[in-house]
């Protein structure tokens, strides 16, 4: 199965980047949940957590920002990124 | 001793002192511009993150946005200067307040009314100093720009920028800052930060993408609501991480002519020391043998 390409990216640093099987995040609409093939969308996040599937769970706290998929890239931006939770 | 003498012995020491301090600060501007350098590498995925998102949104929609309109009768124009808050760095901030003197000129040939926003002490000094008015001021990290002194800037410039000119809005808003082209070379630029222009790795949508298929969400309007702002603070985060680059950079070169004047000083003064020693040592000597002789003759 195809994988996602993630990067997470803070405004003065890139946070993550590497393959995903899922990411979750929360929009301002609500949750929202990208697999591999999905169609491309650039969405506005909401304050929340993102929770990236990449062979176990990795999350982190954004203060809001945007999130683009893209051919199975998925980019996640946001002004500060909480990367507490997003191990090595 | 000779009065000369401990004159010149002064003299070096106090060069010396000086070389210490100028010395020490080349040191730490040649570390710090490393950083600065560093910091300007880790905004780029940001930058470049946000630019794509946008031209996309700018290619796949026909959406128009009050940032990026322009506007037909522009008559107040903002100006964003940036220098440093501290001297000693050569030219850099008097360069930067030369470049923004011209175009005030060319804006105000233009019958534009010219509002200035001041970063960094000097520029606000030079201002003050000649009682020139100015919208706002904002001082104390031109050397370590955060994410958020450049978000409060661009709050502030898109809040102008989105009143209406005669209730004290502005109509464009052009930045003066230093662009970091290499270690030796920092050029004082003008860009147009207000209405955008998204020229920028604006991408061509791939052949399968005939028509728009992004999935705006909420809609393409509120993304670019939230977007645009973003990517102005963005843009003038860059700038002041490329200002405080340069900033060190030149103060790195300025120390390091200062430190190398004041060797050279100290070897001149040095020189001048040594003669006077050998002058006085010749005359001691020949006071003795001219005293000695006349003893001689007058017994």
């Amino acid at each position: 199965m195809a994988a996602l390409q993630v990067e997470l990216v803070a405004a003065d640093r890139k946070v993550w980047e590497g393959e995903a099987s899922q990411v979750s995040a929360r929009s301002v609409e609500g949750d929202l949940g990208v697999l591999p093939g999905h169609q491309p969308m650039l969405c506005v996040l909401a304050e929340g957590e993102v929770r990236i599937n990449s062979g176990g769970w990795r999350t982190a706290t954004v203060d809001g920002g945007f999130m683009s998929v893209d051919h199975d890239r998925v980019t996640i931006v946001a002004e500060t990124v909480d990367a507490a939770g997003m191990g090595s | 001793m000779g009065a000369q003498i401990r004159e010149y012995r002064q003299r070096i020491r106090s060069v010396g002192a000086t070389k210490k301090i100028t010395r020490a600060m080349e040191l730490m501007a040649a570390s710090r511009v490393v950083k600065a350098q560093q910091a300007v590498r880790e905004s780029t995925p940001y930058a470049r993150a946000l630019t794509r998102a946008v031209s996309a949104v700018a290619t796949f929609s026909s959406e128009d946005h009050p940032l990026t309109t322009e506007k037909e009768d522009v008559r107040r124009a903002a100006v964003v200067i940036m220098t440093s808050d501290r001297g000693l760095a050569g030219a850099y901030s008097s360069s930067v307040i030369k470049e923004s003197e011209r175009l005030v000129a060319r804006l105000r040939e233009e019958g534009k009314e010219v509002v200035p926003y001041l970063l960094g002490r000097k520029v606000i000094g030079f201002y003050r100093f000649r009682r020139r008015e100015f919208a706002e001021e904002w001082s104390g990290f031109s050397e370590k720009p955060t994410f958020e002194m450049a978000r409060e800037v661009g709050e502030r410039l898109v809040a102008d920028f989105t009143t209406a000119t005669d209730e004290g809005g502005v109509d464009e808003v052009h930045v003066v800052f230093t662009r970091f082209v290499t270690m030796v070379t920092q050029e004082p630029e003008v860009i147009r930060l207000l209405p955008l222009e998204v020229v920028e790795g604006e991408e061509k949508p791939a052949p399968e993408d005939l028509l728009p298929l992004y999935d705006f969400e909420p809609g393409a309007g509120q993304v670019l609501d939230a977007l645009l702002p973003k990517y102005v603070n963005a843009r003038l985060f860059n700038c002041m991480l490329q200002a405080a680059a340069s900033e060190l950079a030149a103060r790195q070169r300025a120390m390091k002519s200062a430190t190398d004047n004041a060797e050279e000083l100290i070897k001149k003064y040095t020189r001048l020391a040594n003669q006077a020693r050998q002058a006085e040592i010749t005359q001691e000597i020949s006071e003795i043998v001219g005293g000695a002789s006349a003893l001689a003759e007058s017994t």
